[in-house]
């Protein structure tokens, strides 16, 4: 049986990174003493699947992972054991079993939620965030995109499904398919090149709201129950 | 507490701008958490080099574990910034903070540094100096934390013995909670620090440096070495655990979020060694063998494993082939293990039928090589170094392991050991040459899967003190480099030199090491003027700067080869001879002449030779055995 967890990333444990958030995950069940199930072989390793790796540095409040599970006795009563063994700044937020035929988490990954604050406030002022609104309301942002394979011009509205500035910070949802991933920075790195800005380093605090899959019907809701997104 | 309300000494624009910044963000799991307000030492504990390699030392783990059981203490773990930190707190005026709770190491009352390798000196300086502390005890005032080095490299502490206010020689389990109950009631009236460590001199096992006086002959070797105060005694014997079944072993030890060296359980099965390797220091220095019982180490290995979550456990001792209950204690380990889904590593386990049954059960035959450790290529040089394996068990055990399925093996030698010939040399590539031989007799052409690998490695042999070579001269760097060449030279004239590689260590670090080991006082002003022209991580040959150490060397009028070349007299006073580590120096000396003649000395379960080690009245020295007794 599969389940699908989902958990928050907050505080200073945001510097560690994606693989080693996988083995602290593997390590915190094992603690759990969660009946996960193990592949086959000599070094045998649990089965377990992250939704969207997060970079270092950023927060989230809808990070995912699936894991195959051999036996189960209550959902809750893992969510809560599972919470229990989590290090300061990482909390399991949600757990439930998966129907047949769900897909991974990974592959169902299609579109995230991006909180965007300025560390320096000065970076972006009033006058910018009306500027990055029309930058967003424009039919086309072609913008050149650097790949392994070289450089590419991509069509960057085509990946943003929302933005908005509340309070001075920017919401954003983006194409988080593999392959169309568009990263919030990116986006930002984007706007203030075409206005030849200059960014000091490290400029955003970036947080993932949530993680979202798409319905047959076109609508996108997070990896694990919630509503719909809307505007 | 709120998670976001724990603050970073460090910012996030600082933290993003270096390598693997969870090296400095503490919070881990079984990281001991306690209210400062609520304690009365703050003990800082560091391993001077980087991060991953800190935290992969049991040592450390045990003394903080141990320290954070006193109600009164709070240990928390120091490591050296990397060299991209470094930069930056030094740029930007940060003092150097423990993990746990980030507060800056000044503010504590004791920063202890565990000494495993002589070229970590210079980063005990980077510590130090990021910390805001005088570089030389004697300018420590009483608001300055004392600094206390223990470990291996405490058994000479003379080359850096003017950086410590005071070391503790010997196993850390004895003597911490009285050292800390003084240094708590010396701190109820006015804290005079020299006050401190004259009463502390009179805890056994501490050695505080500035109670001495060094005086020397004219040839720069020792005239001797005399206690100023009557606190300080004349001879310091080292501290040991007699019963390492009924002590302190961490039940949680902490979990690194990034992957270090060590990543996995570590269950310490024995200390001491029964085999007299003559060149081993930790053969010595840790006698008598002293084993852990059956039913603690079933319960260390469940607790830890439950408290971690790690997939993996390895067994650490120097020679866990020696260890009594090895076949019942990984009975019980496979079992455990399989049924857990853990891992089993087993490092440091002769090569003989009952090891490579047991490693072609935990391990994929295919993917893992088997390691040999002659050390010497010709048994006439084996029976000097007390190497006790022989061509036939070697032989033996490759073909075993050849039939098993094995078909990549490492082999490790020293080179510049005393009493080398080329011949010896020469035994080296023709050693490799007979293991890949036994490989194509074993193994039929239709079972191969291309050629056997052999990788030969050596290391340049150093004499330590407490060992019957420390009156041996060390080769030159030259001398080094001409044996490294005619091995490779060797090795190559060989029939099946197609199957056998060859790597060899650098040759200026293992020199610096030599003079390091064996060095006296004079030497704190040598490490002192390096580590001002820019040396540290001297352990990672990619910050290694051998011109500016030869540099330091001149400028403070020192000459390196008087630590290194010359033989010394047997009847010379060492740096190190105000220090007993158990092991008489009568003993080291007949074993320098036994080794003179070639001469093999059988080990302790075999027959008591008299060491010395039998005084701490527990151990092997007390088990029966077929000799005499002790």
């Amino acid at each position: 049986m599969k389940v699908r967890v989902k958990f928050s990333k907050e505080g200073p444990i945001k510097f560690i990174g994606h693989l080693d958030v996988m083995r602290y995950f593997q390590k915190a069940i094992r603690r759990a003493k969660i009946d996960i199930a193990y592949s086959a072989g000599f070094s045998p390793h649990p089965i377990l699947s992250f939704a969207s790796p997060l970079s270092v540095g950023h927060t989230s409040q809808g990070e995912y992972f699936d894991m195959e599970l051999n036996s189960l006795s209550d959902i809750h009563e893992l969510r809560e054991r599972l919470d229990g063994e989590m290090a300061q700044g990482i909390r399991i937020l949600d757990a439930a079993i998966l129907s047949e035929g769900e897909q991974n988490a990974m592959a169902s990954v299609a579109a995230a939620g991006y909180r965007v604050s300025f560390r320096n406030p000065c970076v972006f002022p009033e006058h910018l965030e009306q500027e990055l609104v029309s930058f967003y309301e424009r039919d086309q942002i072609p913008v050149v995109k650097k790949t392994k394979k070289g450089e590419r011009e991509i069509n960057l509205k085509e990946g943003i499904y929302h933005l908005e500035i509340r309070d001075h910070e920017v919401y954003m949802l983006l194409d988080a398919g593999s392959g169309s991933n568009l990263k919030p920075g990116f986006v930002l790195e984007a706007f203030f090149a075409e206005k030849e800005i200059p960014l000091p380093e490290f400029p955003f605090q970036i947080h993932r709201l949530e993680t979202y899959k798409m319905e047959e019907d076109g609508r996108l809701v997070p990896l694990l129950g919630g509503d719909a997104w809307e505007k | 507490m709120d998670i976001r309300m724990r603050k970073l000494a460090l910012s996030d624009e600082i933290l993003m701008q270096v390598e693997k910044p969870a090296r400095y963000i503490g919070n881990e799991i079984n990281a001991v958490m306690k209210d400062k307000d609520l304690v009365k030492v703050r003990f800082a504990m560091c391993f001077p080099d980087v991060y991953e390699i800190g935290m992969s030392h049991l040592g450390i783990q045990i003394i903080y574990d141990m320290l954070n059981r006193f109600e009164d203490v709070w240990c928390e773990r120091l490591y050296c910034p990397w060299v991209d930190l470094d930069a930056v707190l030094r740029r930007e005026r940060i003092p150097l903070f423990a993990l746990e709770s980030q507060d800056p190491v000044r503010d504590f009352d004791f920063l202890g540094i565990t000494l495993q390798y002589e070229m970590c000196y210079t980063n005990i300086l980077q510590i130090l100096d990021l910390s805001g502390i005088p570089l030389l005890a004697g300018d420590r005032g009483a608001e300055d934390p004392i600094v206390i080095g223990g470990g291996p490299c405490a058994y000479n502490p003379e080359p850096i013995c003017e950086f410590f206010d005071l070391f503790y020689i010997g196993e850390g389990e004895t003597r911490y909670r009285e050292l800390i109950s003084l240094y708590e009631d010396c701190r109820e009236t006015g804290f005079d620090r020299k006050a401190f460590l004259r009463k502390a001199a009179g805890i056994p096992g501490i050695y505080v440096p500035s109670l001495y006086e060094v005086s020397y002959k004219e040839d720069g070797t020792i005239e001797a070495m005399r206690p100023l105060y009557p606190e300080a005694p004349a001879t310091i014997l080292k501290e040991l655990e007699c019963d390492l079944s009924h002590t302190y072993y961490p039940e949680k030890p902490v979990v690194p979020f990034i992957k270090v060296t060590q990543d996995r359980v570590v269950l310490e099965i024995q200390r001491g060694c029964i085999r007299g390797c003559r060149f081993c220091q930790a053969g010595q220095l840790y006698r008598p063998v002293r084993e852990r019982d059956l039913a603690f180490l079933r319960e260390y290995a469940l607790k830890m494993l439950a408290s971690t979550g790690h997939d993996e456990i390895s067994l650490s001792s120097l020679s866990s082939s020696d260890y009594s209950k090895l076949p019942e204690l990984i009975d019980f380990l496979i079992e455990e293990c399989r049924r857990q889904k853990i891992n089993i590593s087993l490092p440091s386990l002769r090569i003989d039928a009952f090891s490579l049954d047991v490693m072609s059960k935990v391990q994929d035959v295919k993917k893992s090589s088997l390691t040999f450790a002659p050390e010497a290529g010709s048994q006439r040089l084996r029976d000097i170094i007390n190497k006790g394996l022989s061509e036939e068990v070697i032989l033996e055990g490759a073909r075993l392991a050849f039939e098993g399925g094995w078909t990549r093996v490492k082999l490790y030698f020293m080179l510049g050991l005393p009493f080398e010939t080329e011949s010896d040399i020469r035994g080296i590539g023709e050693l490799s040459n007979k293991i890949a031989a036994v490989f194509y007799e074993t193994v039929p052409k239709e079972k191969r899967n291309g050629r056997v690998q052999i990788v030969a490695s050596t290391s340049f042999f150093i004499p330590k003190p407490f060992t019957p070579f420390q009156w041996a001269p060390q080769c030159r760097r030259e001398e080094f480099l001409e044996k490294a060449y005619f091995t490779r030279k060797t090795i190559s004239e060989q029939l099946n030199q197609k199957s056998i590689k060859y790597n060899w260590h650098e040759a200026d670090a293992s020199v610096l090491e030599g003079i390091m080991a064996r060095g006296d006082r004079k030497l704190n002003q040598v490490i002192l003027s390096a580590y001002k022209k820019g040396c540290f991580y001297d352990a990672w040959s990619e910050h290694y700067k051998n011109d500016l150490w030869m540099q330091a060397f001149e400028e403070c009028g020192i000459d390196p080869d008087f630590y290194t070349v010359r033989e010394r007299g047997t009847d010379e006073i060492f740096p190190w001879d105000f220090l007993d580590c158990g092991v008489s120096k009568e003993f080291l000396l007949k074993e320098w002449q036994r080794a003179r003649a070639g001469d093999v000395t059988p080990n302790c379960r075999e027959q008591c030779q008299g060491c010395g080690a039998s005084r701490f009245g527990t151990g092997i020295c007390y088990e029966k055995r077929g000799g005499r007794e002790a």
